[in-house]
């Protein structure tokens, strides 16, 4: 009788193994540390890819700062798509990214968002005015949409003026949780972020002029982990691809090759 | 990223922690006294209501005070109603997520306190002839007294402690909503090594010394007993 459970149980455990490791077993599997503004396009990429190769991703979300120290020290990721020019390349002097597997993937737009429908103009006047509490905007130190916010801010000549009415998300996930929760009238936030399909989801916006801030193109980057790993090359090939471009313009990013 | 920003931190964590301290035994003393000594069939929900946040991540309490306190949600609403704007990013705001959190670590030492003591002093105050709230100030709460300082000293440390709410409904303001364990979280981001260090220290020695000192009392209040 004994006997005979532990041959169930050890069936039962090998089976259990099996259905765990089947789904690896055709193809590869790539592990993608993915910026927060970059989140939505990611999810409609994912399947995109994973249809058309049979590779599988496993993606995390976070701000581009606190992925780049997470990177720094060993975090499992094979690809990393940041928000920014400079994090990947710090992780290439760093020896953690692979040599010639770095590239502008798309440059984000910084959008002043308000999901009132009224509240923000096509100016963005309404910074000046009185009509709002509180702004938000993702922490600078972090994330470069929070970045290109206080650069925007600053030439407006309004840091000091809103200062005190400053709320910071970690990244800009957040902070668009903020303004979309109503806790914050206002918010700095990426277009990605409230743009689906080439139209504005909700609420009213204001499009900060590109030569406003430092350009957010977002450089993706293989990294050392990577190096071997077919999904994470194929899918570095797939973000070039005219499909892929055709989803994330969708989201309101633009290309390098497009000029302005 | 200067001295002066770690000296704002550390100074709002204390105030933050002293305010919701304070808040938190005038809040949880009823309770505990309503827990240990009730028969009502309330009783087992207003426990697990009370102890609820003992087992829910931050993020869950953050999230619900970010939708609550909004300008839609129902605390919102009501802030509003009585002219305090409203509580998301304020200090405000941190004390009530403070003194919520927190609750079950107040609680809980001062309900077992009082149900150490048994109804008979109670009762004996009562033939001498002491109302109600007399024996009550004058017994049970002298009586509770250790668990009174461990519920204060628990609620103060955890509150010193708390980082999940205050990041969600925080919004990162120095001076106002940026705490020591944001602070320190932000620095490990920005890869600020050394002042995360600092800070880091900073807090395993408060902690030691807090938990040494709940020790000693629970020693000293178990020889009395």
């Amino acid at each position: 009788m004994r006997r005979r459970l532990q041959h169930v149980l050890i069936c039962g455990l090998w089976l259990a193994m099996l259905a765990v490791m089947a789904p690896a077993m055709p193809a590869a599997e790539a592990r993608i540390a993915v910026a927060a503004n970059f989140a939505g396009p990611m999810q409609r990429l994912v399947p995109l890819f994973e249809s058309a190769t049979g590779h599988r991703l496993i993606v995390a979300v976070g701000s581009t700062g606190a992925l780049h120290a997470q990177i720094r020290h060993g975090a499992p990721f094979d690809v990393f798509l940041a928000g920014d020019t400079t994090t990947p390349a710090m992780l290439r002097a760093a020896g953690v990214g692979v040599e010639g597997y770095v590239f502008t993937y798309a440059t984000g737009r910084l959008v002043l968002w308000s999901r009132d429908p009224t509240l923000v103009d096509g100016e963005g006047a309404v910074l000046r005015s009185r009509e709002w509490r509180r702004l938000a905007i993702a922490n600078p130190a972090l994330a470069p949409y929070g970045k290109a916010a206080i650069e925007t801010l600053g030439r407006l000549g309004l840091i000091e003026q809103v200062r005190p009415r400053l709320v910071q998300g970690e990244n800009i996930a957040q902070t668009l949780q903020f303004v979309a929760s109503g806790n914050a009238q206002l918010g700095f936030v990426a277009l990605s972020q409230v743009m689906q399909d080439g139209r504005m989801t909700a609420g009213s916006m204001w499009r900060v002029p590109r030569e406003w801030h430092a350009a957010i193109a977002q450089d993706a980057l293989l990294l050392q982990r990577g190096r071997d790993n077919p999904a994470a090359v194929a899918f570095l090939e797939f973000l070039r691809s005219a499909r892929a471009r055709e989803v994330m313009q969708r989201f309101g990013y633009e290309f390098p090759a497009e000029g302005s | 990223m200067s001295d002066g920003e770690v000296l704002d931190a550390v100074w709002l964590t204390l105030k933050l922690a002293t305010v919701s301290t304070l808040i938190l035994l005038l809040v949880a003393t009823p309770i505990a006294w309503w827990l240990a000594r009730t028969r009502s069939r309330l009783r087992a929900s207003v426990a697990a209501l009370v102890t609820l946040p003992l087992v829910l991540p931050p993020t869950v309490l953050g999230f619900y005070l970010l939708v609550a306190l909004g300008p839609e949600g129902p605390l919102g609403r009501l802030t509003q109603a009585l002219g305090l704007g409203v509580l998301s990013f304020t200090f405000a705001g941190l004390v009530l997520g403070s003194v919520i959190f927190s609750l079950p670590f107040a609680v809980q030492p001062i309900q077992r306190a009082f149900e150490s003591m048994g109804a008979r002093p109670m009762e004996v105050a009562a033939t001498l002839g002491a109302r109600p709230l007399d024996a009550f100030f004058s017994v049970a709460l002298p009586y509770a007294r250790p668990g009174l300082m461990t519920a204060g000293v628990l609620g103060f440390s955890h509150t010193v402690g708390e980082f999940g709410v205050v990041l969600m409904i925080g919004g990162n303001i120095p001076g106002e909503t940026r705490v020591i364990s944001t602070q320190i979280y932000g620095y490990v981001e920005a890869m600020q090594y050394n002042e995360a260090h600092w800070l880091a220290a900073l807090m395993v020695v408060f902690s030691f010394a807090v938990l040494f000192l709940v020790s000693s009392i629970r020693s000293r209040a178990g020889r009395l007993l």
